[in-house]
């Protein structure tokens, strides 16, 4: 398997080989006539064509019919390896699906099959990404409870995030997904594409001369994915590093509040006041932990999916431009070169058509993850304000409650007096 | 002219009111920069009065301090001495500079000085003193009358101090517990002073990072349609969260200071119960100098001889002495034990009073101690409370621009 030459155009997460064996080489498939099991319906096929503003504003006013839930994440043995599998519920009432409940076990090398198939069949809609893989060699467990807990997360997501796409909720590929108790045979199918990779290849180094011009769309989706690549990665860098300091900052609270206690011992009148700052520092601790627990449960896992969505952009932009350059190499040969005229123009002809599919699909989508990333970013920065004014409320209470304590005694010692 | 009897800042208003840099040539004739202080002192009954009359004015250096602290513990053994502020800054979170010279560490000082002066003029028993008066009303010849006191000879070496401490029998046993709490209450402190600077530092780097939101905000919201508003806005907050640390741990210091106080008063606390210890120790030593004495001139009264002595010795030896000799011998004797029974009955004296004395002053260091900590502790509750205050108020803010993102 590792033999293969696999095209440049990959982004660099899917190119880890650990133990997963059968890891799925993406072809690009670079057909209208492609090896679906079901050809695409007519409905998707309008919607390809016509997906503006509107069509996807009105579908999302439809109520919203499916539901998946990813959660249950439990070890499975087997005589060669030992994974991880999850439970994947569906419920709907779309007529498509026989039934309205589904409930299936699935591990992590079946969701990067379902994303692999997404992405053959629509090479320029912007697909949510996978979790990563395991890639820390040093660490062994894979089966940490953390880890285990924020894949799920993820996995979960990302489900929502296709279940919630106006044309790719609606694969083929989802559906076996969701329902298929057992997925080996479908994705045993797989295999044909293999045959598309040479053809591919010749295509991809033909395309190397460089395109004529992209549209200006394009380029200004281009310069913005430069853009914000750059940008979550740093904001993701820098939430990582609040969440370093802070846990820092609470190994010194863990130090600093039992000296309290300790000269309280020493003490007659002073012991109660030392006793009371020494349980409200312990206490602004605890609430300390808490919140670093929300940022790295709530905050740091969405920034990490959009640094990864960063770079699936910037591979579908590839993958577009690589689309537009098969079409500009053979229009190229049948303008300069000696060539059956006719058969050759049906092809070019054929390839223009893909190139206008592909950005019109892009363009559709482009508003559509945009709105999505707005939403998602914007939730999660209004979630973590939140949880730092309810820590600084909690933290707040501690001390007034110590001083109104104090402020008693003061009272009472003054009546002695 | 001061009265005498009634506590000096009764009549008279202290205050240490400026710092000043000035220039010039220190023991060693090398040139140097150094800061003095504006004491102003204004009679009391004047500013009851509703008169505003200029204040009297000195200036003083920090050395000059010092000397005066150091008179006041020779000649008031008894006496807990408020200490000054610190000499060189120390428990110094990263941030925070170690510099004489800094501007921050001079006010702070400034401060230390008027809370000593404070302290010292309301005072029971140090407010009287006139060196100290001389000191806030007279700039020149101050240095003079203070070594004019010969304060100097009277101070107890370190060594005899030391002695004392390891040979005493019979040390007053609350002077024992007294001096073993100083030593705990200097430990503690320390030990506070050092964790509070670790946990400021700390907290400084959290506060600090969110600085980078601002920055990452600003430059991605000029790529953003409609999420750039609410992230520039956003960004500001977090930029105005960082910056609001640096005034939270300024305030912060001024209870580390309060700490370092009591760290100091802890020393000023062992000394007054070491002082217990060497009179005690010279009263032993006198006792038993006397009786030692009184023994001899028994033996020599009487021939006998109950324990062994060179002396005795030798007249096995060498035979006994002539009469004469030892009627001379039985006068020195004789007069050496009437001084050692003066001396005896001084010491004892001076060891009783001292002990009386120092333990209502001891007493006095109690409550103030147990005030001013409580007192501290409290303010310390208020600033945290300040600062969750703040930080509710930034980040109700930040959410709000993020609700228009």
């Amino acid at each position: 398997m590792s033999e293969q030459t696999v095209p440049a155009d990959l982004p660099e997460h899917m190119l880890d080989l650990d133990e997963d064996d059968d890891l799925e080489v993406f072809s690009k498939n670079t057909s209208l006539v492609d090896g679906n099991p079901v050809p695409n319906s007519p409905g998707s096929m309008v919607n390809q064509y016509r997906l503006e503003e509107d069509d996807e504003q009105q579908h999302d006013a439809n109520a919203k019919d499916l539901f998946i839930t990813v959660d249950n994440p439990e070890s499975h043995v087997t005589a060669i390896e030992t994974y991880i599998l999850y439970s994947v519920v569906t419920k709907t009432t779309r007529s498509e699906f026989d039934s309205c409940e589904y409930e299936v076990r699935r591990r992590y090398q079946d969701f990067l099959w379902l994303r692999s198939k997404l992405e053959e069949n629509h090479p320029t809609l912007i697909i949510h990404p996978l979790p990563e893989k395991f890639v820390m060699k040093g660490m062994m467990d894979r089966f940490n409870s953390d880890f285990v807990e924020s894949r799920r997360k993820s996995l979960h997501h990302f489900l929502v995030k296709i279940s919630e796409h106006p044309i790719l909720s609606y694969s083929e590929h989802l559906k076996v997904f969701l329902t298929a108790q057992d997925l080996t045979p479908h994705k045993r199918q797989g295999t044909s594409f293999l045959s598309w990779m040479g053809e591919t290849m010749r295509s991809v180094a033909n395309s190397v001369r460089g395109l004529r011009s992209r549209p200006e769309e394009v380029v200004r989706m281009q310069e913005y994915v430069e853009d914000f690549s750059s940008k979550i990665s740093c904001v993701d860098k820098v939430a990582q590093r609040i969440i370093k300091e802070q846990r820092e900052y609470l190994e010194e609270l863990k130090q600093y509040g039992p000296i309290y206690a300790q000269w309280a011992g020493l003490e007659e009148d002073l012991a109660d006041p030392l006793r009371g700052v020494a349980g409200c520092v312990e206490q602004c601790r605890k609430e300390s932990e808490e919140q670093i627990q929300h940022l790295s449960g709530e905050l740091v896992p969405v920034l990490h999916e959009y640094v990864l969505c960063a770079e699936t952009l910037k591979a579908v932009l590839r993958r577009r431009d690589n689309i537009q350059a098969e079409f500009e190499a053979k229009d190229e040969i049948l303008a300069t070169k000696k060539v059956d005229q006719e058969a050759m123009r049906d092809e070019v002809d054929a390839l223009a058509d893909r190139v206008e599919l592909a950005n019109n699909a892009l363009k559709g989508d482009w508003s559509h993850w945009k709105n999505s990333m707005r939403a998602d970013l914007k939730s999660a920065f209004i979630s973590t304000a939140e949880k730092n004014v309810d820590y600084y409320e909690k933290c707040l209470a501690v001390w007034e409650a110590f001083l109104l304590t104090q402020k008693a005694d003061g009272g009472e010692r003054r009546e002695d007096v | 002219m001061v009265e005498q009897g009634s506590i000096l800042l009764r009549r008279m208003e202290i205050c240490v009111a400026e710092a000043e840099k000035r220039s010039g040539k220190n023991a060693v004739n090398m040139q140097e920069t150094f800061t003095v202080y504006l004491i102003e002192t204004r009679p009391m009954d004047a500013v009851t009065e509703g008169q505003n009359p200029a204040p009297d004015s000195l200036w003083r250096r920090y050395s000059e301090f010092e000397l005066l602290r150091n008179y006041l513990i020779v000649t008031y053994p008894y006496i807990v001495v408020p200490p000054l502020p610190e000499k060189r800054a120390e428990f110094v979170w990263h941030k925070l500079s170690a510099d004489n010279m800094d501007p921050d560490f001079v006010e702070r000082r400034r401060i230390g000085l008027e809370n000593f002066l404070l302290r010292v003029a309301s005072h029971p028993v140090l407010s009287n003193d006139k060196i100290l008066c001389h000191f806030l009303t007279e700039e020149h010849g101050w240095k003079e009358a203070v070594c004019e006191t010969g304060f100097h000879a009277k101070s107890d070496s370190r060594l005899r101090a030391l002695s004392a401490t390891f040979r005493v029998r019979n040390p007053d046993k609350r002077f024992m517990e007294m001096k073993h709490y100083s030593d705990e209450l200097q430990s503690h402190t320390s030990q506070l002073l050092r964790a509070r600077a670790r946990v400021a530092d700390r907290l400084y780097g959290v506060y600090k990072v969110h600085g980078n939101y601002g920055r990452v905000f600003s430059e991605w919201s000029a790529v953003e349609k409609e999420m750039g508003d609410g992230l520039q806005s956003g960004g500001h907050h977090m930029d105005a969260y960082a910056a609001s640390i640096d005034d939270i741990l300024e305030e912060e210091e001024h209870y580390a200071d309060q700490l370092k106080e009591y760290l100091s008063y802890a020393e000023a606390l062992r000394a007054v119960c070491r002082k217990h210890e060497l009179n005690q120790f010279e009263l032993e030593m006198a006792s038993h100098d006397l009786i030692s004495k009184k023994q001899q001139r028994e033996e020599l009264a009487t021939g006998i001889v109950r324990t062994f002595s060179f002396k005795g010795m030798t007249n096995k030896i060498f035979g006994q002495e002539a009469p004469e000799q030892r009627e001379a011998r039985l006068k020195l004797l004789e007069e050496l034990i009437a001084e050692g029974e003066e001396s005896v009955k001084e010491k004892t004296v001076e060891c009783e009073e001292h002990v009386e004395q120092a333990w209502v002053d001891m007493q006095r260091f109690k409550e103030q101690k147990d005030k001013d900590l409580r007192e501290a502790l409290i303010s310390y509750a208020v600033m945290q409370i300040s600062m969750c205050k703040k930080g509710i108020q930034v980040w109700s803010n930040a959410k709000e621009c993020f609700l228009k993102m």
